[in-house]
């Protein structure tokens, strides 16, 4: 059963959106509770093991268009210079680094895609080290998050091929805005109206691969992707309701998703994949 | 939805689509064939075609072919183990036409000789569908149990396999049914709601009519 965001708020009612999307995947998979969060741990420390790995200023990808650039935002942060600052600054050197690992053939945790596998863990890692978010509140996140993604998958799409950028980095944005306003105290209703907010910044977003590999632009989208995140989680925390039914921004999204051009669906050809420029950066595209 | 198919699969990347999918449409076809794979010859199609190389499709799939999951950081390098190994492996691009963007063909040879030809689609999120098996068309997933059984076409064969695994006590969630021609090669894909043992798989194998019997246990995430 696959539940909208409205239903999730109700589903939530007399207990935290963590626990009732924990509840739903023990029910479906006949597993314990102790089991679900087991394995959800799992993918929380190979999202930790990608960041490390992927902070490697040496890193390269087989086609030579990414790789070391996390390094680079990492080490501004450390010099004190950042304009984001601690909390975003880690989140969005985390992500790029994940993102990076993940166009380097490392192991990563897809979220939702592989493409967009930087956003939420970027965001939940810097909470950790920032915030003290503990190891089973990150975990309780992430449950939060996935709820927020299955809305989102079952209304909509999660992937680029069908629904653009939108559909990938927005729904990973979307996540991670719930899954820091969940962390921050926020209710169910402020959770998914973060992830609404997410998705309205994100809406129209293309997917425009160059070369059509998960590299340029896609790397650097899990960047600003991180910051509307965070952005969106601030607006509800701060009292700020979405004024559009937070439903209807996921039905908006597959509306805008199904009117892109192909040419602007994983293709390789419109958008960042058209640009002259980077005909010859690629060193094995056809 | 599942949803550590959410948060999740945990992968070598950079696609889900591209590498994780390979991965499993590799890992299929090796449990079809049943033993080691000692020759390979890849076709892809369209955007796999294209883009193979970038994504480490190629990889992914060989990777797959040695038994290796989505998640092992051998598929990095499988190329070069499966050469070490002397697996023969070919690649080459091929035009299927109204086939799905991220299509391979394949003819893999085991280590008895026994040659299997399998079409397979990566159609998102690192899930994949099974095509064409041995020139037959099929379609299934492999996400839930799947039982894959090749056999004569002949009266009484369905029936001795359902009937087998009444015996077990295990439900047929939905079934499929192919054939080459009447009394020719034929094929059955059955999605069950239990698990196979070892030795159910053997009683379905001794079916007189049943030439190949393949079980495939359902994936998490």
């Amino acid at each position: 059963m696959d539940y909208t965001l409205r239903e999730w708020v109700a589903l939530s009612r007399n207990t935290s959106l963590a626990s009732a999307a924990i509840k739903k995947q023990c029910q479906e998979s006949d597993q314990p509770v102790s089991a679900v969060r087991d394995t959800m741990r799992r993918h929380l420390h190979c999202m930790m093991e990608a960041v490390r790995d992927g902070l490697n200023e040496n890193l390269r990808s087989v086609s030579g268009l990414t790789g070391g650039q996390a390094s680079k935002l990492h080490g501004r942060l450390l010099s004190g210079k950042a304009l984001c600052g601690g909390l975003l600054g880690k989140a969005t050197a985390y992500a790029l680094a994940t993102a990076e690992w993940n166009a380097c053939m490392g192991k990563i945790v897809a979220a939702p895609t592989a493409g967009a596998c930087g956003i939420l863990p970027g965001a939940l890692l810097a909470m950790m080290e920032e915030r003290g978010v503990t190891e089973d509140q990150a975990v309780d996140a992430l449950f939060v998050a996935a709820a927020v993604g299955e809305s989102i998958a079952c209304q909509a799409s999660i992937s680029g091929a069908e629904g653009g950028c939108q559909a990938e980095c927005g729904t990973a944005a979307a996540m991670a805005a719930a899954a820091l306003t969940y962390l921050e105290g926020g209710d169910a209703q402020q959770c998914v109206d973060a992830a609404a907010f997410a998705i309205m910044n994100l809406l129209g977003l293309v997917c425009d691969p160059v070369g059509g590999l998960v590299e340029v632009p896609c790397v650097y989208r899990n960047v600003g992707s991180s910051g509307i995140a965070f952005t969106a989680a601030d607006m509800v925390l701060s009292g700020i309701r979405c004024p559009i039914q937070p439903d209807e921004v996921i039905l908006a999204m597959k509306e805008v998703g199904d009117a892109l051009p192909a040419s602007l669906r994983e293709t390789g050809e419109g958008g960042c994949a058209g640009c002259p420029c980077m005909k010859d950066a690629c060193r094995i595209c056809r | 939805m599942d949803l550590f198919d959410l948060i999740g699969p945990v992968m070598v990347g950079p696609s889900s689509s591209h590498t994780a999918g390979a991965a499993r449409i590799g890992l299929t076809a090796r449990m079809l064939l049943g033993e080691d794979v000692v020759q390979a010859e890849i076709a892809f199609h369209g955007s796999f075609a294209k883009t193979y190389q970038g994504h480490g499709t190629d990889r992914a799939l060989v990777g797959g072919l040695m038994g290796m999951q989505v998640d092992d950081l051998r598929l990095r390098e499988s190329l070069t183990l499966a050469r070490e190994a002397g697996i023969v492996i070919s690649f080459q691009q091929v035009n299927i036409r109204g086939a799905h963007p991220n299509t391979v063909q394949m003819t893999i040879t085991g280590r008895s000789g026994r040659q299997l030809m399998m079409e397979a689609a990566s159609v998102g999120g690192g899930n994949i569908e099974i095509r064409r098996i041995d020139g037959m068309n099929v379609a299934f997933t492999g996400k839930e149990n799947t039982l894959v059984i090749q056999n004569t076409d002949a009266p009484g064969a369905i029936a001795a396999v359902t009937g087998a695994l009444a015996e077990m006590d295990i439900n047929i969630a939905s079934m499929q049914v192919y054939r080459r021609q009447a009394g020719a090669d034929a094929m059955m894909v059955l999605e069950l709601d239990g698990q196979l043992s070892d030795e159910d798989v053997k009683i379905i194998q001794n079916i007189r009519q049943v030439r190949g019997c393949t079980f495939l246990k359902r994936r998490n995430g």
